[in-house]
Formats: structure tokens, C-alpha cells, sequence
């Protein structure tokens, strides 16, 4: 197997290992038409092991999404094979449309075309609640 | 334009100039009967109701106001299947205000973020109903004379009592309450309300399963029914529905100056028997419930006399 090294395009490292691929679902990156590469469980110092992400195309990645998954993550873009920004990731105080409120009493769970939009309400222990209903994730 | 969704929409100066205007509505009633002339309230309840709708176009027509809306569903465009969005952005066309009564939690919320008028949380599902709050507040405030250092005890349905959820939310913000949480396991109060109000904010709370054990203890006691509407499953219902009732016997070892509230209606969960007690504030609490609602209407049209 030969996992070419990036020109142009996004490296995200230090996933935990076995969340790329809930990574790949939730960034939607089954969209896009070029090259990615998913490494599972290599081998890290710091982590023991973990996943890696090569993305082979510049895209304007969700770092929302990306930092609600884990704000450990770190993003590297390349361009023509070197690293020119690393971005940091924080908990996002807002997600929308990532994930579906579950409450059946929730006014999303009838009203079809509305945001599904949750808050930040607990930094400490990452707890996000539905703003109509305030069920937690 | 404010709405009030939530109960701490409202800041705690908002919530006693609310109470102060209600209280002086009640001492000279004639002074506020043309305060809200020439303006429109539209109640619009998705679900039934007695006392919040009724208390509400009471209330407007107290100020002289005029009142539209429906009282169901069925007799709205919902049937046909209209949104939410869309209902509140038509009736905007024709009211000044609106109060909206809904099954599902968060429906108001999702209402504000269209509608051009200011609009009020009747009641939205097992949620939040910060009317009965600011009603529960009034009382409270009439008959302790402080909104402060007490021990209050909920009980009954703790899990989808939307008011028992909005009154800790309100009552947290004034200071030495303590807080007696009375029900069985599977209607205890939920997690974030322990975590969020109770822990964060350092709060004294218990929660025992028997009102018998702490009925000496408590300033005000605020019964609960045990609602079947919030029920998927009937057995679990009928299995919970008569955990706790207040009667003349349970009141042997309460304070001769304790507050029996209840945001009413009752099913069996307060005797009967217990109506003729002078601590029974219940029916009492029920008018407030129009004054504040008229306290209410007059601060979010921002209308003054």
C-alpha cells in the first residue's frame, strides 16, 4: 500500500484512533471526487495510536464539526508539499444540522424543514442541548 | 421586541417590575381597564386549555383589549398542515401579541425566530411555561411577602411538569431557597435541571420519595398532577397517577403558615378536603394568573398609563 504525501490539500492528525471514519461521514467527505486517504490505529508517542485523515484537494473544511468531535485534532493545510497554517480547533458554542435532535416531544421531530441546532451548555464535560427542547445530544 | 420563551428571558429586576405592575393592577383595577385599547391578543393553543387561555383573554379584555385565536389544533390551519413558522407569520398580520400554547417543546421558541409581534410561551409540551411561573411568582410573593429564604418541596410529576421546570429555573436566581424534590423514581426532576441549576449554581436540594418526611419542613409545598397527555404508554400512567395525594391527615405536621400551590387543574392529587384550609392558595393562585398575565401583556406591548 503507498499513501502518497500531500501537495495540495488538508491533513488532519491526532484523530483518536477508530473516529476517522465518523470524521469522514460527518465532514461529508464522501463528496468530494479526489484522493483521501483514512490511516487507522498508527502508531503514535503521544496517543498510543491513532487515525490520520489526508485530504488531496484544498477545501473549506467545517471546523466546527471537526472540533465537536474532537477539539484534539489538528489540522495542517499543504500547499505545493509544505505545511502553511495549522488551525486550532475549539468546542463550537453552536452546532447546526450535525446532529438530529432524538426527543420525541421536540418540536423538530414534526416541523421537517427546520435547523437542527445545538448549544454548548457545559464546556467541562461537552455537553450540547437541543435549543427547542434542551435534550442533550 | 422581547419575547418571553423561557423563564429567564427575564431578568430578576423584570420579573419584579412585572410583579410590582401586577400587584398595583390588583390594588386599582379601573386605573389600567383602557391600557391596552385598540390592540389585539391572539391566543393560539395547539393544545387544550382552561386556565392559561382563558386567564389570558381575560386578562386583554381587563385592559380593554380585543382577543383572537383558536383553542385547538383542529380548528387552525395545522390541520391542514400549515408550520408553526407560517402560522405565526399570518396571525402577525392581524394581532399585536401573541401567546401560543403548543404539545411540542420548542415550538414557541421557533415561532419568535419569524414573528414580527412579541410572543409569550403559554405551555410547550413538558417543557417550560413561564406564565404559570410568573402566576406561581406572584403568589408566592403575595402570600410570603419575599421571594426569598424559604423551603419549598415539588411534588408528584417532577420529569414533564413544564412548571415545576420553569419555577426552579425562575427561583434560582434569589437567594437561601432550599429545595425539597418529592417523587417517585421515574418522574424524578431531570438531569440537567440537577446539574445545571442545582449544582452549578450551589443550591441546597434533596429529593426523598415520601411528602410524610418532610412535610415539617416545608414554607411552601407545590403539588403536581401526574399528566396523562405526556404519557406514550397508559400502564406506566395508571401505575403513577395516584403516588401522591395531599390530604387533611398529611397536613398534621406541616407549618400553620405553610403555602399549598398547585398550578392547577387537579385531579385528585389535593383532597377536597383540604380546599376550606386557609393555607390552600391554589384558587387564589389562579387569579393572579389573569393580574399577571395583564402585568405581562402591558410590559411586552410597552404600554404604560
Amino acid at each position: 500500500m503507498k499513501i502518497e504525501s500531500i501537495q495540495n490539500g488538508i491533513v488532519l492528525d491526532h484523530i483518536t484512533a477508530g473516529k476517522a471514519l465518523l470524521v469522514y461521514h460527518d465532514l461529508g467527505l464522501d463528496q468530494l471526487d479526489c484522493s483521501i486517504g483514512i490511516l487507522q490505529n498508527v502508531k503514535s508517542s503521544k496517543m498510543g495510536k491513532k487515525d490520520i485523515l489526508k485530504i488531496h484537494q484544498e477545501y473549506d473544511i467545517n471546523l466546527d464539526v471537526l472540533g465537536y468531535i474532537d477539539p484534539d485534532i489538528t489540522v495542517s493545510i499543504i500547499k505545493d508539499g509544505q505545511t502553511v497554517e495549522k488551525k486550532k480547533l475549539k468546542l463550537p458554542e453552536k452546532l447546526i444540522n450535525v446532529r438530529k435532535c432524538k426527543n420525541p416531544r421536540c418540536i423538530t421531530s414534526v416541523e421537517q424543514e427546520i435547523p437542527h441546532i445545538f448549544k454548548l451548555t457545559d464546556e467541562e464535560n461537552r455537553v450540547y442541548r437541543c435549543i427547542y427542547c434542551e435534550a442533550d445530544k | 421586541m422581547k419575547h418571553l420563551i423561557d423563564p429567564t428571558d427575564l431578568t430578576v429586576q423584570e420579573i419584579d417590575d412585572i410583579l410590582d405592575l401586577a400587584i398595583d393592577i390588583i390594588n386599582d383595577k379601573e386605573k389600567y381597564q383602557d391600557a391596552c385599547k385598540r390592540k389585539k391578543l391572539a391566543t393560539l393553543f395547539f393544545e387544550p386549555s382552561t386556565r392559561t387561555r382563558l386567564s389570558f383573554e381575560a386578562a386583554m379584555m381587563e385592559l380593554g383589549g380585543n382577543v383572537l385565536g383558536f383553542s385547538s389544533a383542529d380548528s387552525s390551519s395545522t390541520a391542514k398542515g400549515e408550520s408553526v413558522g407560517d402560522t405565526i407569520r399570518t396571525v402577525g398580520c392581524y394581532a399585536d401579541i401573541i401567546a401560543m400554547r403548543h404539545p411540542k417543546e420548542g415550538a414557541p421558541l421557533l415561532g419568535s425566530f419569524v414573528s414580527e409581534v412579541p410572543i409569550i410561551n403559554a405551555g410547550d409540551g413538558g417543557h417550560n411555561h413561564p406564565t404559570q411561573t410568573l402566576t406561581d411568582l406572584l403568589t408566592i410573593k403575595r402570600e410570603k411577602g419575599r421571594l426569598d429564604n424559604f423551603t419549598i418541596g415539588l411534588c408528584g410529576d417532577l420529569k414533564f411538569g413544564r412548571t415545576v421546570h420553569s419555577l426552579i429555573k425562575a427561583l434560582s436566581r434569589y437567594e437561601g431557597i432550599k429545595y425539597v424534590l418529592i417523587s417517585p423514581n421515574e418522574l424524578k426532576v431531570p438531569d440537567y435541571i440537577i446539574t445545571e441549576v442545582f449544582k452549578k449554581n450551589n443550591i441546597e436540594y434533596k429529593e426523598v420519595s415520601t411528602m410524610e418526611e418532610v412535610m415539617d419542613e416545608l414554607d411552601i409545598i407545590y403539588m403536581t398532577r401526574v399528566q396523562k397527555e405526556r404519557f406514550f404508554n397508559e400502564a406506566d400512567y395508571i401505575r403513577l397517577k395516584d403516588t401522591y395525594i395531599l390530604d387533611k391527615s398529611k397536613l398534621k405536621t406541616a407549618k400553620p403558615d405553610l403555602s399549598i400551590l398547585h398550578p392547577l387543574p387537579r385531579v385528585n392529587e389535593i383532597s377536597t378536603d383540604v380546599d376550606n384550609d386557609p393555607r390552600a392558595c391554589y384558587f387564589r393562585q389562579a387569579l393572579n394568573g389573569k393580574y399577571v398575565r395583564m402585568a405581562l401583556i402591558m410590559t411586552m406591548l410597552e404600554v404604560t398609563v
